[in-house]
């Protein structure tokens, strides 16, 4: 930051700012972890309270270890997780550059068809894709959740990565095309790179509603085998008694691949990439 | 051999006309500048040229061969652009080789091209250095040293030094000035800046709303002007225009006049008041005001003018160029 311009009254009172909100965004998730490592009395007794050697206890996570298949709950929200981001970055970002590089007929009112995604939220068509689903025989399947939520994530991921995709260079795409690149090499070598911060953005948006997602889980997929995190963690939820330390260590495990995706991600939304490549 | 033809060249963007039959040739090793204003289709031109544009009619020949369905890369020429376009994953290095390695050159004919052109712009320091990590000068250098390794047909040049400041732009262009005699490539160069199409080409084509003016050398085109855009566009600083009845009534022409051909004279037939003088040491250019029109005088020397005086300005007649009212050239 240039030192000459910030004024240390101003610095700190920015700081402060964004400690505090730090503070309050972190401190839910604070609650959540040290409760998941104290015995049922004592997270009702003192929920503020650090676990100390007589309320530390790890029966949560014994309980979730042994009930159900977490594990395999872990591996099934992941698959979903990163298969999705996967689709809707490669279609999205293929899709935003056709829209963004090659003037067809009919470029805009697709452009607008595909923004119109983003209006109309995927669930009120839930029946028709349940139907669709069991006509394909795609029920209890990952791939039924994969490809809802791909389609849930293409209209933004088009929309913000073509707007990015605009932005790219003319004439280094051209220099491509000169040198004897193909399309595709262009695409994936040359414009691909220099849109990475729009497409960890797109990341991190769809990240976390899927991994969260109860709806669809419960509705296409709700078989032993095919269940998610968040479906296999709602055993302990029941309508009379609820596991507490059971739900608080299942969060808690939650939060992690989360965590670190989104550290993955981010990096490429910080890092200062590529400048110098025009101009 | 023709390096370069162009016959009735067409190209539009929708309803937009932006070149219109244009015809053209480039002999073998010869320096040929467009220059126009702004939005005259001299890049549009040039990427028809390359083949990023399609031509909506009309044929191009480059080194005899049609070339209308040729892709970029199989038409044998090279481009530079103005915005340098260098490759932000790959070295110094590898942006030189990209395209030698995509035409599947064996290895020791790609160094030895690589050596050649590092040797030529001074390059040889900086080959394993990424884009990012070179000044604005050293990044054209290396756009232009991309393009010679690929010793192609023809050259074309995108308005290369418009983003580099003036010394830099001075040093480049007598490179490429250098470059051209060292390789007696064909090559095509955009501007918009009349010094840099004055200086580096053979021939000039002078473009204007997508249609050629006139095509000629830099002296042919300075002297013999066949309309008024040409006289005005080519000339520093420009050509001065006035109704020829201003001094004989009745007169419908109009007058043109370059700078350098105006002088001080007290029984001159031009009275006019000065309004500014610049003085640049060699030179001294004198903007004056006759009546509503605004005339520039470039005197040789240093002179004491001060502004506000009433001077009277004379000419040798058979200096003075006489355009009608469309612009066309009158004897
Ligand atoms: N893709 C396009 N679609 C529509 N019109 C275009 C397109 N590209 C260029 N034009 C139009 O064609 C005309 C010529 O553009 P061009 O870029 O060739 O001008 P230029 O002579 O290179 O100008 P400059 O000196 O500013 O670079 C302009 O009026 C421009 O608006
Ligand atoms: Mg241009």
């Amino acid at each position: 930051m240039n030192k000459a311009r910030s004024k240390p009254v101003n610095a700190l009172a920015m700081h402060g700012a964004l400690i505090l909100y730090t503070l309050i965004a972190l401190f839910p998730v604070f609650i959540i972890l040290i409760n998941s490592f104290k015995s049922r009395r004592a997270i009702f007794r003192e929920p503020m309270a650090l676990p100390d050697a007589e309320s530390f206890s790890l029966i949560g996570y014994q309980t979730v270890l042994k009930q159900g298949d977490f594990l395999l709950y872990f591996q099934n929200s992941m698959i979903v997780t990163v298969g999705s981001l996967f689709f809707i970055l490669l279609f999205g970002a293929m899709a935003a550059y056709a829209l963004s590089e090659y003037r067809f007929r009919g470029n805009t009112l697709m452009a607008l068809y595909l923004a119109l995604g983003i209006m109309i939220p995927i669930r009120i068509g839930t029946v028709a894709i349940l139907e669709m689903m069991v006509a394909t025989g795609l029920v209890n399947t990952l791939w039924a959740l994969i490809l809802v939520y791909t389609a849930q994530g293409l209209p933004l991921a088009v929309f913000i990565l073509s707007e990015f995709m605009r932005q790219v260079s003319d004439d280094l795409k051209n220099a491509g095309r000169i040198d004897g690149l193909s399309e595709y090499t262009i695409f994936f070598r040359l414009v691909l790179p220099l849109v990475r911060p729009a497409m960890a953005t797109v990341a991190v948006f769809n990240m976390i509603p899927i991994w969260n997602d109860l709806w669809f889980p419960l509705i296409l997929a709700p078989a032993e085998e095919t269940k998610t995190l968040t479906l296999g963690s709602q055993v302990f939820i029941g309508q009379f008694v609820t596991d507490w330390n059971a739900v608080l260590s299942a969060l808690s495990m939650a939060i992690l691949p989360v965590l670190v995706l989104y550290v993955i991600f981010s990096r490429q939304l910080i890092r200062g990439i590529t400048s110098g490549a025009v101009k | 051999m023709t390096a370069l033809s162009l016959s009735s060249v067409n190209k539009s963007f929708g309803d937009v006309h932006v070149l219109k039959d244009i015809e053209l040739s480039v002999e073998e090793g010869e320096f040929v500048v467009f220059v126009g204003p702004s939005g005259c289709g001299k890049s549009t031109l040039l990427r028809v040229i390359a083949g990023l544009e399609e031509a909506s009619s009309g044929e191009i020949r480059i080194a005899g061969e049609v070339v209308n369905t040729t892709p970029p890369a199989k038409r044998g020429i090279a481009m530079v652009f103005q915005s340098y376009a260098l490759y932000p994953h790959l070295n110094v290095r590898g942006n030189m080789t990209l395209a030698l390695k995509q035409e599947r050159q064996p290895r020791d004919v790609i160094a030895a091209r690589v050596a050649k052109a590092a040797a030529m712009l001074n390059l040889e320091d900086y080959l394993d250095r990424y884009p990012s990590e070179l000044s604005g000068g050293q990044r054209q250098r290396v756009a232009i040293a991309r393009a010679i390794v690929r010793e192609p047909k023809l050259f074309l040049f995108d308005e290369p030094l418009s983003n580099l400041d003036a010394a830099l732009r001075m040093n480049t262009r007598l490179e490429i000035a250098n470059l051209h005699r060292a390789l007696g490539g064909s090559m095509v160069y955009v501007t918009h800046d009349q010094t840099e199409a004055m200086t580096l080409a053979d021939k000039i084509v002078v473009l204007r709303d997508g249609r050629v003016e006139q095509i000629g050398s830099p002296m042919d085109l300075y002297n013999e002007p066949v309309n008024r855009f040409v006289a005005g566009f080519l000339g520093a600083p420009a050509m001065n225009f006035f109704p020829a009845g201003l001094l004989s009534p009745g007169d419908r022409r109009i007058t043109g006049l370059r700078p350098e051909a105006l002088h001080v004279d007290p029984d001159g037939p031009l009275e006019v008041q000065v309004s500014h003088v610049e003085q640049l040491g060699g030179d001294t250019n004198v903007i004056a005001q006759m009546q509503d029109h605004q005339i520039t005088a470039r005197l040789f020397g240093q002179h004491a003018i001060t502004e506000g005086t009433r001077l009277r300005l004379g000419y040798d007649p058979a200096r003075a160029y006489h355009f009608d009212e469309t612009g066309a050239r009158l004897g």
